[in-house]
């Protein structure tokens, strides 16, 4: 296996909506940013692989328009997943590890405040026996959460302080959206949104952007002093029918988070993509992490969650981390479909 | 040439915008979804003997093809419930329903659907619903919706 590191990371802040920009006017200045962190311009990438959405822009072949945010000349070899980025990340490390490339940039945007999201999630579900019924994503996802609680899996306690937690970790993160400080008490009294679940046990909807640089071996170590290692990444996939699926726990984060090789050694930090506070509980224990392991320092999704790009900020988060020494060892997580259906698991070192 | 004849000699079209495809389901989904037409409930039993609902043309653990349709409910046990108090345009009841996972008489697994309970203090996990079905079916899952039985 070749060695690759992450080496550049940006993003733009979560919000709630970007009121006069496009996507690509989002994701302009985050590949600038990225460019002047790195000192690499576009003929310096090898590859440029992109995740994005067209259901959440509403036309067709979307993502081809994003390319205008890094430069398409001189033609540059670039390909695009129909995913969070953390899977177009997945892609470009592939690549490396083929010796198609050395260097790889990596972006993932969404601008979700276009339509109602909920509702455009269920565009996903099987056209057939799901889809017609127009069931929207916080139901689906309110099904699992009263799954878990009637099972006695969890309490709504514990759903609510991952919100607690959260939240005041991302008053240290300038790119957040919903921070502060709350109480379990606070956010039990709060009506239902579509029972079981209240406001504050979903992420948020937010407009954003981030960008990865990805670089092998001697590259790596010539692009950062500390390069971020990708010592394992792994994405696992269930079935899409919620019936056949056990919804108490996160098979396929439990799989990934093996073949990642999550458990061989301690984890510093771990950055969670679950776009609900029960999923969040569910990815944690499915990862096996100790109480020794701070979760979510950024605030993870649940403070801010730019469709298609908030996985791949996980693992930039993670690597900022890595680089500066907070961390040797960490773990980021990004998902994908109804209920935790498709899970990537990512394993960063420092040495 | 004036303005008027040019727009007559204009060549013009008619187009409608439209998916001019008519696509098979296959031999499993669509005695399935023939059967909904029919207000009859047909899962599919697997190899083991388990019967899953809605029917699948591939066993999800092993990937064996199976083609058995045997029919189910139409009574059902809620297995878990999210209560829609304001129900979007397109979501099947336009009054506050339930999104349910259901399993069906007869079939192993539950499925996602559609309680209409008409308050949310009537629903509860591991009550008995019953499938109502719509005054003209067209062979699709919103055929039917539950009731509380």
């Amino acid at each position: 296996m070749r060695e690759v590191a992450v080496v550049g990371f940006t993003q733009s802040p979560s919000v709630r909506r970007e009121p006069d920009r496009n996507e690509i006017e989002i994701l302009i200045p985050v590949i600038q940013a990225l460019r002047e962190q790195t000192g690499l311009s576009s003929k310096d990438f090898d590859f440029i692989c992109s995740g994005s959405s067209d259901y959440l822009a509403g036309q067709s072949f979307a993502f081809v328009s994003g390319l205008d945010a890094v430069g398409a000349w001189p033609p540059v070899c670039e390909s695009h997943v129909e995913m969070d980025g953390a899977w177009a990340l997945y892609e470009a490390w592939v690549k490396i590890q083929m010796g198609y490339a050395d260097t790889a940039l990596v972006y993932g945007f969404g601008k979700p405040s276009m339509g109602d999201l909920p509702l455009t999630m269920a565009l996903q579900l099987d056209p057939y026996t799901m889809m017609p019924l127009w069931p929207d994503a916080i139901s689906i996802a309110g099904l699992q959460a009263r799954h878990c609680l009637d099972a006695g899996l969890l309490r709504a306690e514990d759903m609510a302080a991952a919100a607690v937690r959260d939240r005041a970790n991302a008053k240290n993160n300038p790119n957040a959206q919903v921070k502060g400080d709350f109480s379990v008490q606070q956010i039990l009294a709060e009506p239902f949104l579509v029972n079981p679940l209240r406001k504050s046990d979903c992420a948020p909807i937010s407009d954003g952007a981030s960008a990865i640089v990805l670089a092998a071996g001697d590259r790596a170590k010539q692009l950062s002093d500390r390069p971020a290692w990708i010592r394992g990444i792994e994405h696992i996939c269930e079935p899409m029918d919620l019936g056949i699926r056990d919804l108490g726990r996160s098979r396929s984060s439990e799989i990934a988070a093996r073949k990642a090789g999550v458990s061989n050694d301690k984890i510093d930090v771990a950055e969670l993509s679950a776009p609900f506070t029960h999923q969040e509980i569910l990815v944690e224990r499915a990862l096996g992490l100790s109480q020794k392991t701070k979760v979510n320092p950024s605030g993870g999704a649940l403070a801010g969650n730019p469709l298609m790009a908030v996985g791949l900020s996980r693992i930039g988060e993670c690597a900022t981390r890595i680089w500066s020494g907070e961390a040797d060892r960490a773990v980021a997580h990004a998902t994908s479909g109804p209920c935790l259906q498709q899970n990537l698991v990512c394993v960063l070192e420092g040495n | 040439m004036t303005k008027q004849s040019a727009a007559t000699e204009a060549l013009t079209a008619p187009h409608t915008l439209s998916y001019t495809y008519k696509r098979s389901l296959g031999a499993v989904m669509s005695g399935f979804f023939t059967a909904l037409r029919d207000r009859r409930l047909l899962g599919v039993k697997r190899r083991d003997g388990k019967v899953l609902f809605p029917a699948r043309e591939y066993d999800p653990d092993t990937s064996e093809a199976i083609d058995e349709l045997v029919e189910v409910g139409p009574m059902g046990v809620v297995r878990s419930w999210a209560w829609v108090a304001k129900p979007r345009r397109q979501q099947p009841l336009a009054r506050p329903f339930a999104y349910a996972l259901v399993q069906l008489d007869g079939a192993d697994t539950p499925f996602l659907h559609v309680v209409d309970a008409g308050s949310e203090a009537k629903m509860a996990t591991g009550m008995c619903v019953r499938a109502r079905w719509a005054d003209e079916t067209k062979g699709a899952i919103d055929d039917f919706v539950f009731e509380p039985a």
